[in-house]
C-alpha cells in the first residue's frame, strides 16, 4: 500500500508509535473510570457508617433487641419499640406477595407462552406502564377510590368469614389489606418483567421436546417451563418483596398510621417506612426520636440489602443457566 | 428404546380440559393485572382534568387557610429543575461506571463487587436515600442551608445512579467487539475507541436507559420529603427549599380541604403525563438504535 513510504521515522519516533503524552491518556482514562466505580462502593459504605452513628443515640437508649421486639412505639414517652412497625411491614409485604406474585407470573407466562405474537409487545408495554405511575399517585387513588369503594366488600368478607383466623370485626377505612393490595399492584410490573426474562431463557429444546411427546401447552408450561424457571421466579418474587418492604408514600397514605399491631386483616397499622415519612418533622429537634427513625431506616436498608442480594443471586444464576444451555451446539438458530 | 412408554398417554378429555382451564386462568390473570392500570388512568382523567386550567399551571400555591388555593406552578418547575440537576449528576457517573464495567471490568473481583452493589442499590428503598442525604447534608446544614433543592437533586441522583449504570452496562455490552477490535487494530488508543466508537454506537440505548431513570426520579416523593421539602413560591435558586409535584400531591392529599384534594388530582395527572411523555421519548429513541 502507499502508506508504507520509505520515510517511516519522523523526529526519531516511528509514526506508528504514540507520543509520550498520548500514551499517558489511556491509563488516565482507566483510572478515571475505576475511580467513578469505586465512588459507588465508597458512597454505600459511607452512608451505612454515617447512618449507624446517627442511629446510635436511640439504639443505646432503647437497646437494639428491645428496639426491634418491643411492642410499644410511643415517642412522647421516649419509648421506641418498633415491633408493631416491623410486623406491619411484614404483613403488608406478605399480602402483596400473595396477591401480586401469582398474577405477575400468570402475566409473564401468558405473554411469553400463550399470547399471539402480535399482542406480546403491547401487553408488555401495558404491564410496564403500571411501574410508571408514581407511588404518591397510587396513594391518592387508594385513599379516594379504593378505600371507599372496597369498604362494603371488605365488611361483607369480614362478617361472612369471621370464623377464619385474623378475619372478623369492624373494617377500618385504611388497613393492612388495602396497603397490601396497593403494594401488590406496585410490585407486579417488576416481578412480571423479571419472570418474563427468566422464562424466556428456558431452552426451546425442552419446550419442543415436551410438545413432541404429546404434552398440551399447559403441560409444557408445568413440566418444562416452570421447573426450569423456578429459581429465577423465586428471585423475581424476592425482588418484589424488597420493593414492598421499602415502599413508603403509598403505604403511608393508606395504612392508617396507628402504631399498634392490628388484630385482623382489616385493621389499621403502621410500617417502618411510613413512620420515617410521618415523624421526621417532629423528630428534628429530638436526638433520640430522630435516632429511632434512623434506626428504622437502617433496618429497612439492611433488610432490603440482604433480600436483594439473595434475589439477584437467584436471578443471575437462572439466567446464566439458560445461556449456557442455549449455546450448546445443536440448539439450532437460537 | 422404551421411548413409547415414557411418552405421554394419548390426550384424554381430562388433560384437554386442564389445558383449557389453565390457559383461561393465565389469560384472566393478565387481564386482572391490567385492571388497576385502567382504573388509575380513568380516575386520573375524570378527577384531574377538571382541575386543569390556565391558572392551574401559572400560579403558585397560595398557602391560604381558606379561599383560593392557587395552582402548581412552583411544584412543576421545581420538579423539572431538581430532576435536571439530578440527571446532570447521575448520568455522567452512571455512564462512566457502565463504561468501566464493560470496557475494563468484564472480569476481576473489584468489577464484580461494583456490579453486585449497583444491583443491590437498585433495590434500596427511596426513603433510605432520602435519609442518607438528610443525615449527611441537611442536618449538618451543608452549604449554609438545611433543606435545599440541590440536596433533593442529590437524593434523586443516588436513586437514578444504579438504574442508569445497569442500563448503560446492558447497552454497552451489545456493542460488537468487532467494532472495538477494528478501531484498536488501526492503532487508536483505548480512550478514543471508547469515546469515538463505543459511545456513539451505544448512544440511543444509553439515552433511553437514562430517560427511564429520569422518569422514575420524577415521580419520587420520599427522597424529596426531607431534603427539598415544600414551599409555596417558585424559585430558581437550588440552594433554597424547593417545591415538587410529588411532595405537593402528598401534602394536599393529607388535607381536609376539598380544593386541595382537587388540586392533588390535577397535579397527579400532570405528573403522570410528564412521566409518560418521558417514557415515550425513551421508547422512540430506542427505536433508532441499531443494536438489538
Amino acid at each position: 500500500m502507499a502508506a508504507t513510504t520509505p520515510d517511516v521515522r519522523t523526529g526519531g519516533r516511528s509514526i506508528l508509535e504514540r507520543s509520550p503524552s498520548a500514551r499517558r491518556a489511556d491509563p488516565m482514562f482507566r483510572v478515571l473510570l475505576v475511580g467513578l466505580a469505586g465512588l459507588i462502593l465508597a458512597l454505600i459504605a459511607f452512608f451505612f457508617v454515617y447512618l449507624i452513628t446517627k442511629a446510635q443515640p436511640a439504639l443505646s437508649h432503647q437497646g437494639v433487641f428491645s428496639f426491634l421486639f418491643t411492642n410499644d412505639w410511643n415517642p412522647s414517652k421516649a419509648i421506641y419499640g418498633a415491633w408493631p412497625l416491623v410486623v406491619g411491614t411484614l404483613i403488608t409485604a406478605a399480602i402483596a406477595l400473595v396477591i401480586g406474585v401469582p398474577v405477575a407470573v400468570a402475566t409473564a407466562l401468558f405473554i411469553t407462552e400463550l399470547a399471539p405474537r402480535r399482542v406480546r409487545g403491547p401487553l408488555t408495554v401495558l404491564v410496564e406502564l403500571l411501574a410508571a405511575v408514581p407511588s404518591v399517585v397510587y396513594g391518592l387513588w387508594g385513599i379516594f377510590v379504593l378505600i371507599p369503594k372496597l369498604k362494603p366488600a371488605e365488611q361483607w368478607f369480614s362478617d361472612t368469614f369471621s370464623f377464619l383466623p385474623f378475619i372478623g370485626g369492624n373494617v377500618a377505612g385504611p388497613n393492612y389489606f388495602i396497603a397490601g393490595l396497593i403494594l401488590a399492584i406496585m410490585i407486579l410490573p417488576i416481578v412480571s418483567a423479571i419472570s418474563r426474562e427468566v422464562i424466556s431463557t428456558v431452552p426451546p429444546d425442552l419446550k419442543e421436546a415436551s410438545l413432541a411427546l404429546g404434552a398440551t401447552r399447559w403441560e409444557m408450561i408445568r413440566m418444562a417451563v416452570l421447573p426450569y424457571a423456578r429459581s429465577g421466579i423465586t428471585g423475581a418474587a424476592m425482588l418484589g418483596l424488597g420493593r414492598a418492604i421499602g415502599e413508603t408514600i403509598a403505604v403511608t397514605l393508606v395504612i392508617g398510621n396507628s402504631p399498634t399491631i392490628g388484630k385482623q386483616l382489616f385493621d389499621q397499622g403502621y410500617t417502618l417506612a411510613a413512620v420515617i415519612a410521618n415523624e421526621f418533622g417532629e423528630a428534628a429537634n429530638d436526638k433520640i426520636h430522630a435516632g429511632a427513625l434512623f434506626a428504622a431506616g437502617l433496618v429497612l436498608f439492611l433488610l432490603t440489602l440482604v433480600i436483594n442480594a439473595l434475589a439477584r443471586g437467584l436471578v443471575r444464576r437462572a439466567e446464566k443457566k439458560g445461556q449456557t444451555v442455549t449455546v450448546v451446539p445443536g440448539t439450532g438458530a437460537a | 428404546m422404551s421411548a413409547a412408554t415414557t411418552a405421554l398417554a394419548p390426550l384424554s378429555g381430562r388433560r384437554r380440559a386442564a389445558d383449557k382451564v389453565m390457559r383461561a386462568v393465565l389469560a384472566i390473570g393478565t387481564l386482572v393485572a391490567l385492571v388497576p392500570l385502567v382504573l388509575v388512568i380513568y380516575y386520573l382523567l375524570k378527577k384531574g382534568l377538571g382541575a386543569w386550567s390556565w391558572g392551574f399551571f401559572t400560579t403558585d400555591p397560595t398557602g391560604n387557610f381558606l379561599g383560593d388555593q392557587g395552582g402548581v406552578k412552583s411544584a412543576l418547575l421545581g420538579t423539572i429543575e431538581m430532576v435536571l440537576l439530578a440527571s446532570l449528576i447521575a448520568i455522567p457517573i452512571g455512564w462512566g461506571v457502565g463504561l468501566y464495567l464493560v470496557e475494563f471490568g468484564r472480569t476481576g473481583r473489584f468489577a464484580a463487587a461494583v456490579r453486585y452493589f449497583v444491583d443491590v442499590m437498585t433495590g434500596v428503598p427511596s426513603i433510605v436515600f432520602g435519609l442518607f442525604i438528610y443525615v449527611t447534608l441537611v442536618l449538618s446544614g451543608w452549604g449554609g442551608s438545611s433543606f435545599a433543592g440541590w440536596k433533593g437533586s442529590v437524593a434523586l441522583a443516588l436513586l437514578m445512579l444504579p438504574v442508569v449504570t445497569r442500563s448503560a452496562e446492558v447497552v454497552l455490552l451489545l456493542v460488537p467487539d468487532g467494532l472495538r477490535e477494528a478501531a484498536l487494530a488501526l492503532g487508536t488508543p483505548r480512550w478514543r475507541v471508547t469515546m469515538k466508537v463505543v459511545l456513539p454506537t451505544a448512544l440511543p440505548g444509553l439515552v433511553t436507559g437514562s430517560l427511564l431513570a429520569v422518569a422514575r426520579a420524577a415521580g419520587e416523593t420520599a427522597p424529596l420529603l426531607f431534603t427539598a421539602t415544600i414551599v409555596n413560591g417558585t424559585t430558581f435558586n437550588l440552594g433554597d427549599r424547593m417545591n415538587s409535584l410529588p411532595v405537593q400531591i402528598y401534602t394536599d392529599v393529607g388535607s381536609p380541604n376539598d380544593q386541595l384534594v382537587q388540586r392533588a388530582w390535577g397535579a397527579a395527572l400532570a405528573l403522570v403525563t410528564l412521566i409518560l411523555l418521558t417514557t415515550l421519548a425513551a421508547r422512540l429513541i430506542s427505536r433508532r438504535s441499531r443494536l438489538s
